[in-house]
């Protein structure tokens, strides 16, 4: 047993509560690290789309533990630690580049691409002095490797044996629901890190979340690209932490339940100079204008409208997570494509009329509840249990989150 | 050097970081002629050659619309920039056209009190000379942040 197991309980409503010590305690960040970054997971890497050459690498993280991740001669994606076997400096510098060995700077100890230690500088001394015994086995504290798997062109990596397949993993519905969006090559179109002051479960539980969307969001409720009484659902896949939320945004154009209810974020009279950027095209073909789906622990897809984009959600220390995003179109866009993706990327990332407000609100509920560690938060929307659902007036996948997490956590 | 030119380009600068920070928000698409081109992005994209903005905006009404947002429709927590603007090269284009390059910093300060260093940076500027009632305006306006990284949230434009 653990610090964590033997002194933190959770509470005996199940998973519709969530105690706040989970947000808060280092003890149970620290076992997270173990059980569920290097434990059996899929935990996100980026876009293959990133190493298109034989030689292209990236450095990433799989929760705290720095990786590579690489393209070798053969073409085929690696992922190991971003460690020297000999002191375990850092074997990558850079967030990204072409090469074809990597040297540690340290002591000029040399890799392949595939994370294998291939040269040990003055190993047999210099001059008949010094150098390493005959017996010494330095690769025995060689980077470890990560198993890599790509899915629609998403890389992921496992440090376990356990892990099962990556499609299993994600569970079928949900891996459906990644494949209308990866239908085709994808194009890159830049990136940037939110830095949020949370910690990382706030964040995962709020994109998540299908009960605030149109609630704390304006955007969604004003311009209908996201209403609880628009047709819509979401599902939830795997051991309950994949999930994917979707909704037809012209499926009711004039209901008025928000109106009817008071609700701030259907206020009226806000309207835009320019709306053009709102203009989208049903790429796709199934009138589906808003898709957000993740994958435990660390993984966002979104579709909102034609912006598309994934997240990498890493763990900074307790208190602190970074956002790490990659927006994309595909390769057969436009130059018309390609603006109304740039015109609608300014409803995400950090100044996203949208995203703005779940980078502020993660970190209204870490300070909220910082005196307030043995209390817990009321999680019973759409009752207490983790199923698909037609209506997002649920907070099912938020459930299925913790029940994921609380088998790879034992808690 | 053009001490006329760099003078008025410098002035131009001071007004807009003034309009900002003074929270006179809605000044703020008046410095920008009416098709424009107002995007932030980072140094990491601009190398890489990615297309991709912070915030983009193509003309004077889609830099309202931020504004009126930013009063109106987005939930934050109030804060306000102290922009620092320095280092200012100036190069005339033709008789109505200005290309300018300068450094920033902005301090962000929570209403809470703590201040931090928020962003730093360049501004890559086309100004027009003569643009609406005679006055100076941006043509185009690239703010190129030296990080990748935005702490919480960008509300207010830089």
């Amino acid at each position: 047993m653990s610090a964590v197991t033997e002194s933190r309980a959770w509470p005996a409503e199940g998973l519709a509560r969530v105690p706040y010590w989970i947000y808060q305690d280092e003890d149970v960040y620290r076992r997270e690290q173990e059980h569920i970054y290097r434990g059996d997971t899929w935990n996100f890497l980026g876009l293959e789309a990133e190493l298109p050459e034989k030689g292209d690498f990236k450095t990433t993280f799989v929760g705290e533990m720095p990786v590579v991740v690489t393209r070798d001669e053969g073409g085929a994606l690696n992922c190991f630690e971003n460690r020297c076997a000999h002191r375990g400096a850092l074997l990558c510098l850079k967030s990204r580049g072409n090469t074809k060995e990597i040297t540690c700077i340290y002591h000029n100890w040399t890799y392949d691409l595939e994370g294998n230690l291939t040269g040990v500088a003055f190993r047999r001394g210099v001059r008949g002095q010094g150098g390493m015994p005959e017996d010494a086995k330095p690769e025995s504290e060689a980077p470890r490797k990560l198993r890599v798997a790509t899915f629609c062109g998403l890389m992921f990596a496992t440090l376990s044996e356990a892990t099962p397949p990556i499609e299993q993993y994600i569970g079928p519905e949900v891996a459906a629901k990644i494949r209308r969006v990866m239908k085709e090559p994808v194009r890159l179109l830049g990136g940037y890190t939110q830095v949020l002051q949370s910690n990382w479960k706030l964040y995962f539980e709020n994109v998540k979340d299908t009960y605030h969307a149109s609630l704390l969001h304006l955007f969604f409720s004003t311009f209908r690209l996201n209403r609880l009484e628009q047709k819509g659902g979401v599902v939830v896949g795997g051991e309950g932490g994949s999930h994917a939320s979707f909704t037809m945004m012209k499926s009711d154009p004039s209901g008025d339940e928000y109106e009817r209810a008071g609700m701030r974020s259907a206020s009226g009279g806000y309207a835009l100079e320019a709306p053009q950027m709102l203009e989208s095209v049903d790429e796709i073909g199934d009138g589906v204008t808003l898709q957000i789906l993740t994958v435990f622990p660390g993984f966002v897809l979104q579709q909102i409208m034609n912006s598309l984009a994934v997240r990498q959600v890493l763990p900074k220390g307790v208190r602190r997570t970074e956002l790490v995003w990659t927006c994309f179109g595909y390769a057969s866009d436009d130059a018309r494509m390609t603006e109304l993706r740039m015109k609608q990327a300014n409803l995400v990332g950090p100044a996203g009329y949208i995203s703005l407000e779940d980078g502020a609100a993660t970190g209204f509920v870490q300070r909220g509840a910082a005196g307030a560690s043995e209390r817990s938060s009321f999680v019973e929307m759409g009752g207490r249990t983790v199923e698909s659902n037609e209506s997002r007036v649920t907070e099912t996948s938020v459930r299925g989150l913790w029940q994921q997490y609380r088998r790879h956590m034992g808690l | 050097m053009d001490a006329a030119l760099q003078l008025a380009v410098e002035n131009l600068l001071a007004r807009y970081v003034h309009a900002i920070d003074d929270d006179r928000l809605e000044d703020w698409p008046g410095f920008f002629a009416e098709t424009c081109l107002y995007r932030i992005t980072t140094a990491e994209n601009l190398e890489r050659g990615l297309p991709l903005s912070i915030i983009y905006g193509d003309s004077r009404a889609m830099l309202a619309d931020r504004v009126s947002a930013l009063r109106h429709a987005n939930i934050y927590e109030a804060q306000r920039y102290r922009h620092t603007v320095s280092s200012t090269l100036v190069e005339r284009v033709d008789a109505n056209t200005a290309r300018a390059s300068s450094n920033f910093q902005v301090v962000r300060i929570m209403h809470t009190g703590e201040s931090m260093l928020f962003a730093s940076g360049r501004y890559l500027d086309r100004i027009r000379m003569k643009g609406d009632g005679g006055e100076l305006q941006f043509e185009e306006r690239v703010v190129v942040l030296d990080s990748r990284s935005v702490d919480t949230l960008l509300a207010i434009p830089l």
